[in-house]
């Protein structure tokens, strides 16, 4: 039988969203697959996990140590390591600590590795089926993946159905001392929090959103007439931040804000998933791009293929008229 | 302190729109712009700076067929003072497994304190640098956004949810990702390119490297890519077409029924 273990990431004493869903990934890799949850840290915070976990999981592994306090992807792959079996098949989410654990731990496994993947297609013999995207989500494609001495898997978080949690009733079973030596050649320090900017885009119900359409540091003044017509504040992506043409604090994004505004104007944005996870409460999306392809336009709202150096001041005058 | 840089020629994202082959098994790759991957010069912006403040040198690395060489010859006109290409029929069809096992195979011929790579590429894994690290028994961290140089150790930034970065210390030698907005990549021109078109650069292919050809490429892949396809995503956007101002007329009246005034 399959066996798949599913790492639950946890800040603060609150699981992510991605532990409701790996029942639905582990599903359509193998309807008949066990499924355990593993879960790390270190003391009041891990067992209360742990135990929220049971609604979910009929098994829900526990590796308290603290070493593991802080989920340092070093540490946490030493104690998988000696706990998983060899052909064991592993998620994880693609997440900043999922990216830093899942490729070294499918080498120390032995493991075949596939990352952020958002389906599966089920098993075949040894061969299981997966899709993925790539070009920043300008295509997708499916890979197979050799499972015969196991794998290890980053799944994108908000790809699976989250399921119902509730009535798994399930056990906790204490691992802690089967962790094995967890020193490490990585040490964390301190967390240092982001700065907060001059404007709150979290707190205006319209975005005019940019990315690397508006081309030019110059050309960021239309976007911000626009917001001023629509009395909306400019946010942005990616690029624009690390051009070091807007402030941090304005980035929507995974690595960015978290944003729930009513109206979202996807300005000259190509919409890769980092980008979209930080847009929620499902907006009214205004997506212009001149790229036809964009990925953008799955998700808008409302799409337009014009260059966004000419649509937005005429946007801007239009409104202005009204 | 001696600095390796992964680096991988890429698809331009910016440059291109991407379309099927007629068999639908591919890109349709005869027009693609390629260039280095965008991740790729930030970590050579940031291997050049810490040469610059305490000595050293950086070589710049890829797994890649001829054509290759012109993204080493560009992170060289950037600064990077040598150059290797991993070339091999062998090596075609690798997955991020072999091309980690590849690269493996060259690092230990050096003697690298510090080896870098950009924190994803096209196919968007994010996974080589990390394969590295396990590989060389080496301690390493994803999304770097800050390096601070020390003696025998360095402190880390890494880019984590919410715009918070969680410091790390770190070992020497190391394996770091490095993530955009770490640096401003500086500006290479023609003239820098020109500067180092003559410079040699080694290739290797399997028997340089040792390694059994079964173990890489398409042979020892475990994961392999079936197909491309543009995927259903459901209705998708309204696209408003017409002129600019019909466009911009629909556009208000759907603003104004969903909260944008």
């Amino acid at each position: 039988m399959t066996q798949i273990f599913a790492y639950i990431p946890f800040i603060n004493g609150v699981a992510a969203d991605v532990a409701l869903e790996y029942p639905s990934a582990a599903k359509k890799i193998d309807e008949g697959a066990s499924l355990t949850a593993v879960v790390t840290g270190s003391g009041a915070d891990l067992d209360k996990i742990a135990d929220e976990m049971t609604s979910i999981y009929s098994e829900v592994i526990k590796i308290d140590h603290a070493d593991l306090a802080y989920p340092n992807g070093e540490v946490v792959r030493k104690a998988l390591v000696s706990i998983l079996p060899a052909d064991a098949i592993f998620l994880t989410a693609h997440d900043t600590f999922g990216m830093d654990l899942a490729p070294g731990l499918c080498v120390k496994m032995d493991s075949a590795y596939a990352a952020d993947v958002v389906d599966f297609e089920g098993i075949d013999g040894t061969t299981l089926k997966a899709v993925r995207q790539e070009l920043g989500g300008a295509v997708s494609t499916h890979m197979t993946i050799d499972i015969s001495s196991g794998a290890v898997m980053t799944v994108r978080p908000g790809a699976f159905t989250p399921v119902e949690g509730g009535s798994a009733n399930g056990s906790v079973v204490d691992k802690s001392g089967d962790a094995g030596d967890l020193s490490a050649k990585r040490k964390f320090l301190e967390i240092v929090v982001a700065e907060v900017g001059d404007v709150d885009i979290t707190k205006s119900d319209v975005l005019v959103s940019i990315g690397r359409g508006i081309e030019d540091e110059d050309n960021i003044e239309i976007a911000q007439e626009l917001a001023e017509a629509m009395k909306a504040v400019v946010s942005c992506s990616r690029p624009i931040v690390d051009a070091k043409w807007l402030e941090k604090s304005r980035q929507v994004g995974t690595s960015g804000q978290t944003v729930k505004p009513k109206v979202y104007m996807a300005m000259g944005i190509s919409g890769s998933f980092q980008h979209m996870g930080g847009v929620k409460g499902n907006p009214f999306i205004v997506a212009v791009n001149k790229n036809p392809k964009a990925p953008i336009f799955q998700v808008a709202d409302v799409g337009i293929v014009e260059d966004i150096l000419d649509f937005i001041p005429e946007l801007t005058e239009t409104i202005n008229d009204l | 302190m001696e600095i390796l840089v992964c680096v991988k020629r890429v698809p331009d994202t910016a440059e291109n729109e991407f379309e099927l082959n007629s068999a639908g098994n591919d890109l349709d790759r005869d027009d693609l712009v390629y260039s280095v991957n965008e991740w790729d010069n930030y970590a050579i912006e940031e291997a050049i700076q810490i040469v610059d403040k305490v000595g050293g040198s950086v070589t710049v690395i890829t797994v890649g067929d001829d054509e290759s060489e012109e993204v080493l010859r560009r992170e060289m006109a950037m600064g990077a003072n040598n150059g290797i290409l991993l070339s091999d029929d062998a090596f075609e069809g690798s997955d991020g497994l072999g091309i980690a096992a590849i690269l493996k195979a060259e690092t230990q011929k050096g003697n690298y304190d510090l080896i870098l790579s950009g924190a994803q590429a096209d196919e968007g894994a994010g996974q080589v640098g990390g394969m590295l690290a396990a590989m060389l028994d080496m301690p390493y961290a994803s999304l770097v956004n800050k390096i601070e140089v020390g003696d025998g150790k360095i402190i880390v930034g890494r880019e984590i949810e919410g715009g918070n970065q969680e410091m790390n210390e770190i070992d020497l030698p190391c394996v770091l990702s490095i993530q955009t907005g770490i640096n401003e990549p500086r500006y290479v021109g023609i003239r820098g390119i020109r500067k180092v078109a003559k410079v040699d650069i080694p290739v290797k292919g399997t028997s340089d490297l040792g390694i059994d050809a079964d173990s890489v490429g398409e042979a020892g892949a475990k994961t392999k890519r079936v197909d491309y396809f543009v995927p259903d995503m459901g209705d998708g956007a309204e696209m408003l077409e017409g002129s600019t101002d019909e466009i911009i007329e629909k556009l208000i009246e759907k603003l104004k029924a969903n909260g944008g005034f």
